[in-house]
């Protein structure tokens, strides 16, 4: 196993935990340049990684190996693969943009909030990191206390029933991954490693109950349909920040999870439910896109969205070719920048006019040409624009869809329909509508501050529209290895002709389509 | 019967405790009432002493020293068990100082009543005899049914006390009665006895079955489990709170350990029996416990009905080792329960010290919302009862979350995966209760009348239980490995 000798890893999770340490210790004023200045740091630290990975490698990176605790097996194993070094990266670039949203929009107790954000950025950036089963349900149950926080203490008036939905809908879920765990360590040979865990062939019956319960867990950290309930309460009631970690980073820990352990490690259940998890992903694609038509609060609209947009993540996954799942990873990244960013433009409103209703942003874009111009920038990034970065991500997975099943993939293709629908409508209303007079009395255009939080998503965005290859081949040794252990208890199916026509050679290599017909 | 020295020196930590017991009652009369903290120094002394004499011998696991022909032990389980206790004792007796000074009931004789019930405890973890069991729980139950009515101008502190008084002596009776049924048959009390006329009886023998079912019932009533809990709720909120946490954390290990010791060295030969019934009284007490918690709005009353139900979990520990295959199978069950119990006294510890600070005088601080808006007005406080309510409710990373994980290791490990499933949905049912009282103190705005109230209840020694109690709960949490692997090692001197 490659491993880099310096301990890139552990210090991306100890920097941010050193810093929420370091906050109780200095002056109010500097509370938030600390802040700023730990996530830039860990952000700094992160980047090289971008670099140093090797993507012709399907192995863990930049390994880190001690025991945690002998008996049973624990260790503190970390690693990145081509999967979850897109996440750690795009989870240390949205930290600083949540503090520099939090600068003015947060009065109270501004040393716990930054503190809490620290602390969740360890735990996010250690569950795509943890290659220890253990190690990753512990950073993946040590977030729910800070986000608890995080929209009971700093959120909106309904945010005491908010924040105990979300906690107790998160933690009823991750109970049964814990069970599941217990499980699969005693059918996996007395160990909580993960790739070793992933070599196991586990027989089917016991497959499909862990499946269960990891989907338990992962279904509604996604959240899939019908388990999406907490997500609109907890969006409108979370403050920006907590909404941008939710929206970018949270829900991508449940895909993160279908996609490092149930499919890989129960690659039979993965089959077998497979039917029901498409299902489900085009019930939330269409369902969360109706929903958001209907909204007239905008956090409500975009976490609706991200309902629909999270569906189509799902549906790469589990349609198990190439480029369903390359599409899925590349849109998990992509809805964490596009959806982020969208929650960033509501903050931004919201600080001036205080209402996040359409009805009450109407016509900004001659007090606010700026911000009108990122609003359109991310909306038509989130209804998959051709040149931004969801049409890429979109088009593969609908591409992946496509070797699976026509059907569905026509179905999928009407939430793109409705999203242009009701982002189209949300941009005509909020930039180009007509204002009445008395809504709208001096708004200020972007600040500084809020350029720098706006901007290097807006780059990404058009980076990732443009240039996809960069990314996609850092992902793509791993996911044909994911692909290679999903496909190793079947027969390996005839290669479908049609597959890869008309896409760009560079990003879809065709590899063991399953399609339903090769599948019989 | 005759004794030697030798006996002596296998019991001389009990004879340290009741010896400074006795100290501290004659002394207390001559002591003027300011100066009742001498005699808590003269406890903490004793204890430190005993601390400092089975910790010596700690991490000499296969040395089993047995005294009174064979009435008493000394091997690595009781050690263990038995430092927990000097422990917890040491921080009930820094936590009582400042709350009976707040309190007016500074009463000398209340140390030595903890360390009467001390040594009782220190007797029913080494006994491998029935009646020295007995005696054990005897002399620590009347010192504790004395210290619930500790507050004699209080109705509900005498209530309690007479409550828990009548209900324990009731089940000291049946625990009795199983006793003397086994003592007909096996012709003796001793445990080793009992284990091999259980070996030639085999498992259907009915007086067996009746003498497990009462001794069940008996220790069920000192464990608190569902359904002989009813006294728990009424007890814990009446007494003390210093009191209240002495009888969740101490009296409860010490039971736990009675009985293990009982069912496994004794009746092992019945595991198939027992760990039937247990796992119906485990499925019952969690769900009852989480349940009933949920509606609590006395603070103390919730922890009752939480102690309840952190019994469920250790007793799922039980059923595991008395379902697990071979004898690493039950070991992990049973260490298992010693690593929980462990933990949970620390949290619980915790929990109460940080309620004992909001209390005085009146009844405030008892009630839930007495705790709204703590986080402003008192942030460290309130920052510790959040610790200690994460920790209760299992979330990494807390002490809390490595109990709950290696009981539902050893349950999984018995094949009993669906228990763990139950008592892992009840566990997140759990966090429902706790998480309020953390909405309570964080999210809730204090009402004026409120930010008037007098300061916190604070000294030196509170701040000694709680820098422990947190400290407990967060490095156990991070590496728990010393105790992992010293429960472990423990629990194989159980025969």
């Amino acid at each position: 196993m490659h491993s880099a000798g310096f301990p890139w890893l552990s210090l991306l999770i100890l920097l941010p935990l050193a810093g929420a340490v370091a906050l109780l210790f200095v002056k109010d004023v500097a509370v938030r340049w600390l802040a700023l200045g730990v996530t830039i740091a860990d952000l700094v630290v992160a980047l090289p990684l971008w670099w140093l990975f090797d993507p012709s490698s399907s192995q863990m990176q930049f390994t880190e190996h001690v025991v945690w605790i002998p008996s049973p097996p624990i260790h503190y194993s970390l690693g990145l693969d081509g999967i979850s070094l897109p996440l750690v990266l795009m989870t240390a670039a949205l930290l600083p943009l949540c503090v520099l949203a939090s600068w003015q929009a947060v009065t109270t107790r501004i040393r716990g909030f930054m503190a809490m954000l620290l602390i969740m950025e360890a735990a996010m950036l250690g569950v795509f990191m943890a290659l220890d089963f253990v190690l990753f349900y512990v950073f993946w149950e040590a977030m729910l206390i800070p986000m608890y926080l995080l929209i009971g203490v700093w959120g909106g008036p309904n945010r005491l029933y908010a924040a105990i939905k979300f906690f107790l809908y998160t933690l009823a879920g991750s109970v049964l991954l814990l069970v599941a765990i217990l499980v699969l360590f005693f059918y996996g040979g007395h160990t909580f490693d993960i790739l070793a865990l992933t070599q196991v062939s586990y027989p089917t019956s016991l497959q499909m109950w862990v499946f269960l319960a990891l989907f338990a867990a992962f279904a509604v950290k996604v959240p899939m349909f019908p388990f999406h309930t907490w997500l609109p309460d907890a969006h409108v009631e979370a403050p920006t920040a907590g909404s941008v970690l939710l929206a970018s980073v949270l829900l991508k820990m449940g895909t993160y999870g279908f996609i490092r352990f149930s499919l890989p490690m129960l690659p039979d259940a993965s089959q077998a439910f497979t039917p029901m998890m498409i299902a489900l992903s085009i019930v939330a694609i269409i369902y969360g896109a109706y929903m958001a038509l209907a909204q007239a609060d905008l956090k409500k609209l975009i976490a609706y969205s991200s309902v629909s947009h999270m569906g189509f993540v799902t549906l790469g996954l589990f349609v198990s070719n190439q480029q369903g799942i390359e599409g899925a990873v590349l849109q998990m990244v992509n809805h964490g920048i596009t959806t982020g960013a969208l929650f960033l433009c509501v903050g931004v409103i919201y600080e001036r006019t205080h209402s996040r209703l359409i009805a009450d942003n109407v016509g900004l874009t001659k007090p606010m040409p700026q911000y009108a111009t990122f609003l359109v920038i991310f909306a038509l990034s989130s209804l998959g624009l051709p040149g931004t970065n969801s049409f890429v991500g979109e088009f593969l997975v609908l591409a992946g869809t496509f070797l699976w099943s026509k059907v569905a993939t026509a179905l999928a293709s009407l939430g793109l329909i409705l999203a242009a629908t009701y982002l189209l409508w949300m941009v005509q209303r909020i930039a180009f509508g007509v204002p009445s007079p008395h809504h709208l009395p001096e708004l200020r255009d972007l600040n500084h501050r809020e350029l720098a939080m706006m901007v290097p998503l807006a780059v990404l965005v058009f980076w990732i529209g443009f240039f996809p290859n960069p990314l996609v081949s850092r992902m793509h040794a791993s996911v044909m290895k994911t692909i290679d252990l999903m496909s190793r208890t079947r027969v390996a199916p005839a290669i479908h002709p049609s597959a890869g026509h008309g896409l760009p050679a560079a990003v879809i290599t065709v590899h063991q389509p399953l399609t339903r017909e090769s599948a019989r | 019967m005759t004794f030697s020295g030798a006996d002596l020196l296998a019991i001389l930590p009990e004879l340290i405790i009741i010896t400074a017991a006795c100290l501290v009652l004659a002394f207390d009369p001559v002591t003027p009432s300011p100066r009742k903290d001498l005699l808590a120094w003269l406890s903490l002394g004793a204890l430190a002493l005993c601390i400092g004499l089975t910790g010596a011998q700690i991490s000499v696991l296969n040395v089993r020293v047995t005294a009174f022909s064979d009435l008493i032990v000394v091997d690595a389980y009781a050690r263990f068990w038995k430092l927990l206790l000097y422990v917890v004792s040491g921080l009930t007796i820094l936590m009582s100082m400042p709350y009976l000074k707040a309190e007016r009931l500074n009463l000398g004789e209340y140390y030595g009543f903890i360390l009467l019930a001390l040594s009782g405890m220190m007797v029913m973890v080494s006994a491998v005899d029935l009646l020295t069991i007995y005696l054990g729980t005897e002399l620590m139950s009347l010192s504790l049914y004395v210290m619930a009515g500790l507050k004699r101008s209080e109705p509900r502190s005498l209530e309690a006390s007479a409550k828990y008084f009548v209900l324990g002596a009731f089940s000291s009776g049946i625990l009795l009665y199983g006793i003397s049924l086994l003592f007909g048959i096996a012709g003796s009390t001793k445990l080793a006895d009992i284990a091999a006329t259980v070996g030639t009886r085999g498992l259907g023998d009915p007086i067996l079955l009746i003498a497990t079912i009462l001794l069940t019932v008996g220790f069920g009533f000192k464990l608190a489990v569902v359904p002989f809990h009813m006294w728990t709720p009424d007890v814990y909120q009446g007494a003390p709170t210093c009191v209240t946490a002495f009888m969740a954390v101490a009296s409860k290990a010490a039971s736990f350990a009675a009985f293990l010791r009982v069912f496994v060295e004794g009746l092992g030969g019945l595991k198939a029996n027992w760990s039937m019934l247990f796992m119906l009284l485990c499925v019952v007490t969690l769900v009852l416990g989480n349940v009933v918690a949920i509606i609590q709005t006395n603070i103390k009353r919730m922890l009752a009905y939480s102690s309840i139900a952190h019994a469920g979990y250790a007793l799922l520990g039980v059923v595991a080792a008395g379902r697990g295959v071979g004898e690493s199978g039950s070991a992990t069950g049973l260490a298992s329960v010693m690593l929980y119990l462990t933990l949970y006294a620390f949290m619980t510890l915790g929990a109460f010290t940080v309620i004992s600070m909001l209390r005085k005088g009146g009844l405030e601080g008892e009630e839930i919302d007495d705790f709204t808006g703590l986080a402003k007005r008192q942030p460290l406080a309130a920052f510790l009862m959040l610790v200690f309510m994460v920790s209760l409710a299992g979330i990494p990373p807390t002490a809390g979350f490595i109990g709950k994980f290696y009981v539902f290791m050893a349950a999984v490990e018995a094949g009993m995966t669906w228990l763990a499933v139950v008592a892992l949905v009840f566990a997140a049912v759990s966090a429902y209760y706790y998480m309020r009282v953390v909405m309570v103190m964080y999210m809730r705005e204090p009402d004026v009348s409120i930010l008037e109230s007098p300061q916190l209840v604070t000294s030196p020694a509170l701040s000694i239980v709680l820098v422990c109690a947190v400290a407990g709960v967060i490095v156990f949490g991070v590496f728990p490995n010393p105790l992992v692997s010293l429960a472990l090692q423990s629990v194989l001197s159980l025969k």
